[in-house]
């Protein structure tokens, strides 16, 4: 009789362990940033511009959509941060036991998240 | 002993190294930006233009901008060679973002020394 085995090559099926979910986001949001670098220059030069284009940037850096999509990018930017410092610690070998590399992915997440919150909340 | 012959170009640890080094770079830039940001007195238009006209501050951006153009195209190129199989289709996107990395650094200068 033939094994059937559980194959779930199907991508809502698999259960990502947590290394890998940090590791699918660091890539994730490097890409974002990549993508988002057109609109990242055009704000930072708006708000060197000039004193009246400056006034102009922070009324467009504050409308809520834009706040959303800069705490969005904030959050990339610093996932991709500690990700790439575990990353890091992993080349030298700290770090690569299970147990230790499941402890710093929750690191990871948690630290990156909360930064962007003190972040959020101060930009606000 | 077998000797083996390392097939395709030899980029790959030259590259990694790269990686790693402007990612080293850029964590150090972000904490410098991060203590200038909050040594501002106010956030207002003279004291943001003058932070970004200090020389120290004009030499540190560039080269962080310089680190992350290089980073980026690493990390980009990675993407596609993981998911774009047609070699065209891949080269005509390396391409892009090539230009694309050469406007960004272009531009960067541009707003730095307020062309």
């Amino acid at each position: 009789m033939p094994r059937t085995r559980p194959k779930h090559l199907d991508l809502t099926k698999i259960r990502l362990p947590l290394p890998a979910l940090v590791s699918i986001l660091h890539r994730v949001s490097g890409a974002a940033l990549f993508l988002c670098m057109p609109f990242l220059l055009w704000l930072w030069q708006e708000s060197l511009a000039s004193q009246q284009r400056f006034e102009q940037f922070k009324g467009v850096a504050s409308l809520w959509a834009v706040k959303l999509v800069l705490i969005g990018l904030l959050w990339a930017y610093l996932h991709h941060l500690c990700a790439g410092i575990r990353h890091l610690a992993l080349d030298l070998d700290i770090g690569t036991e299970l147990a230790a590399a499941r402890a710093s992915s929750w690191a990871v997440l948690v630290v990156s998240l909360g930064l962007t919150l003190v972040a959020g909340v101060m930009i606000w | 002993m077998v000797k083996r012959e390392v097939i395709g170009a030899h980029y790959g640890l030259r590259d990694w190294l790269a990686q790693r080094v402007t990612a080293v770079v850029m964590a150090v830039y972000t904490l410098l930006l991060i203590v200038a940001l909050l040594g501002l007195p106010r956030l207002d238009f003279q004291h943001w233009k003058a932070l970004w006209e200090l020389p120290l501050m004009r030499f540190a951006t560039v080269l962080f901008a310089s680190c992350l153009l290089l980073h980026a195209w690493v990390g980009v190129r990675n993407i596609f060679m993981d998911y774009i199989k047609p070699t065209g289709l891949r080269l005509t996107l390396y391409a892009l973002v090539i230009l694309a990395l050469i406007w960004f650094g272009v531009w960067t200068v541009q707003i730095l020394w307020g062309v």
